[in-house]
């Protein structure tokens, strides 16, 4: 569903890969892989509209991404870095304002069945900036479970995540997977899934390597 | 997509609202430098009235420049600038909604306590009223032009002086336009050509202003 033609991306005059191409079917699981400064962060931007690519695009079946987000981001979701946790609202509020971006309107007994689901049952009225790091992250592992988005484009996801945060992440894939949805992810830390996985290398001499 | 812009009109609106000292910073830099004014020159109401329009209107566009900062500084610092430009919304209304937000929470409390000083300034109550309208009229337009140069500077650290460098000059007509009406209705001269003029920039401002934003937020992102 997702195709990407020989994308280039530089960064501060560093060429970090040039005519990287690559596809993602339904219900397929890819792997960024690449050191530290390759340009993961980069790509995953790149292939969700936020980053320009300097050469290539990036299509949504068939249509490139920049010219159709409309129907692109009602299907994707995209999780970064950043928490995206406000401090001065309640757990709630704050996975209720994430769903708002994407104008989904659930029910708090679906929120609430959620949050369990991700270890936070009984935090839904503690304001954000009363958490941990590890809990920040939880509160996006709720917001992608209710996105309904059939592509998850994660970077990083296990950041701060305990051992259970990340066998949570895991069995998340493999459900979302199973359902037909499509991963793309990078991670530095050990995701033990139990499926077919495909991998991106970046950062080596010949990019774009298909395993 | 009405519904996008409520919903996010409403969180941004409960988010200032539980940072309470954040938002009566305009506010305050408002009152104390219309108010000190008096004392630092010679306040008789001959002269008080000649600088009123121009005291209130300078000191309510720098108030405002003051607060723009946080327009979307928060939001791209904790990444949610991200998942709004992921929206499938169309940018432009969650622009606006922000912009609605910011000029509730600032521009508003202005033109509510502007009248109050103008009398301090003793203008003349047909003054007062103009200056009511004129803010009205003018204060959207700072915060709409105000979020262009924002979403430019908010990936530059210390983009204060970039974003008065950007903006000021697109507030200087409003400035003119704005202290001129009450000056001119101080001296009982009819006023409707200066509010029209700023009813007319609030309608361009209203329809370009968000699409501009949007696309510069854009081009931030992509750094």
């Amino acid at each position: 569903m997702l195709e990407a033609q020989s994308l280039e991306c530089i960064r501060d005059d560093r060429l970090l890969f040039n005519d990287l191409s690559f596809t993602v079917a339904e219900s397929e699981v890819l792997q960024i892989e690449g050191p530290n400064g390759s340009g993961k962060t980069s790509l995953l931007r790149i292939i969700c509209g936020l980053r320009l690519a300097e050469a290539g695009q990036v299509l949504w079946y068939g249509e490139s991404i920049l010219t159709n987000r409309e129907d692109y981001y009602a299907n994707m979701v995209y999780i970064g870095h950043l928490p995206c946790v406000k401090g001065d609202l309640t757990v709630l509020e704050n996975v209720r304002s994430l769903l708002d971006t994407r104008s989904l309107t659930l029910s708090d007994p679906e929120i609430e069945a959620a949050l369990a689901k991700v270890g936070l049952a009984s935090y839904e009225d503690v304001p954000g900036k009363a958490l941990s790091s590890g809990q920040r992250r939880r509160i996006l592992l709720a917001f992608i479970e209710l996105s309904r988005a059939r592509l998850w484009i994660l970077d990083e996801p296990l950041t701060a995540l305990d051992v259970q945060g990340v066998a949570l992440m895991e069995s998340m894939i493999l459900e979302h997977r199973q359902a037909g949805g499509s991963v793309v992810f990078t991670t530095h830390h050990g995701m033990q899934l139990d499926c077919d996985m495909s991998s991106v290398q970046l950062g080596r001499k010949k990019e774009g390597s298909r395993c | 997509m009405l519904k996008a812009y409520y919903h996010l009109l409403i969180r941004d609106l409960r988010l200032s609202l539980r940072s309470r000292h954040e938002l009566a910073n305009p506010l305050i830099f408002f009152i104390l430098v219309v108010t000190l004014f008096p004392l630092a020159v010679t306040p008789t109401p001959e002269a008080l009235q000649t600088m009123a329009p121009g005291v209130i209107w300078v000191s309510a566009l720098l108030a405002v420049l003051l607060s723009l900062d946080r327009l979307f500084k928060l939001d791209y610092e904790d990444g949610s600038l991200d998942q709004l430009m992921l929206s499938p919304n169309p940018l432009m209304i969650l622009v606006l909604a922000k912009v609605t937000a910011h000029w509730l929470l600032t521009g508003l409390p202005l033109v509510i306590i502007a009248p109050l000083l103008g009398l301090f300034m003793s203008l003349p109550a047909d003054a007062v009223s103009v200056l009511i309208y004129s803010l009205l009229l003018g204060t959207p337009v700072l915060s709409l032009v105000g979020a262009i140069g924002v979403s430019l500077t908010v990936a530059v650290n210390r983009g204060g002086v970039l974003l008065s460098l950007i903006i000021l000059p697109l507030y200087i007509p409003i400035l003119i336009f704005g202290a001129n009406a009450v000056d001119v209705a101080s001296d009982g001269l009819p006023v409707t050509g200066q509010l029209l003029f700023l009813g007319a920039v609030l309608a361009l401002a209203l329809s370009l202003a968000p699409l501009a934003t949007s696309v510069a937020l854009r081009i931030t992102a992509s750094r």
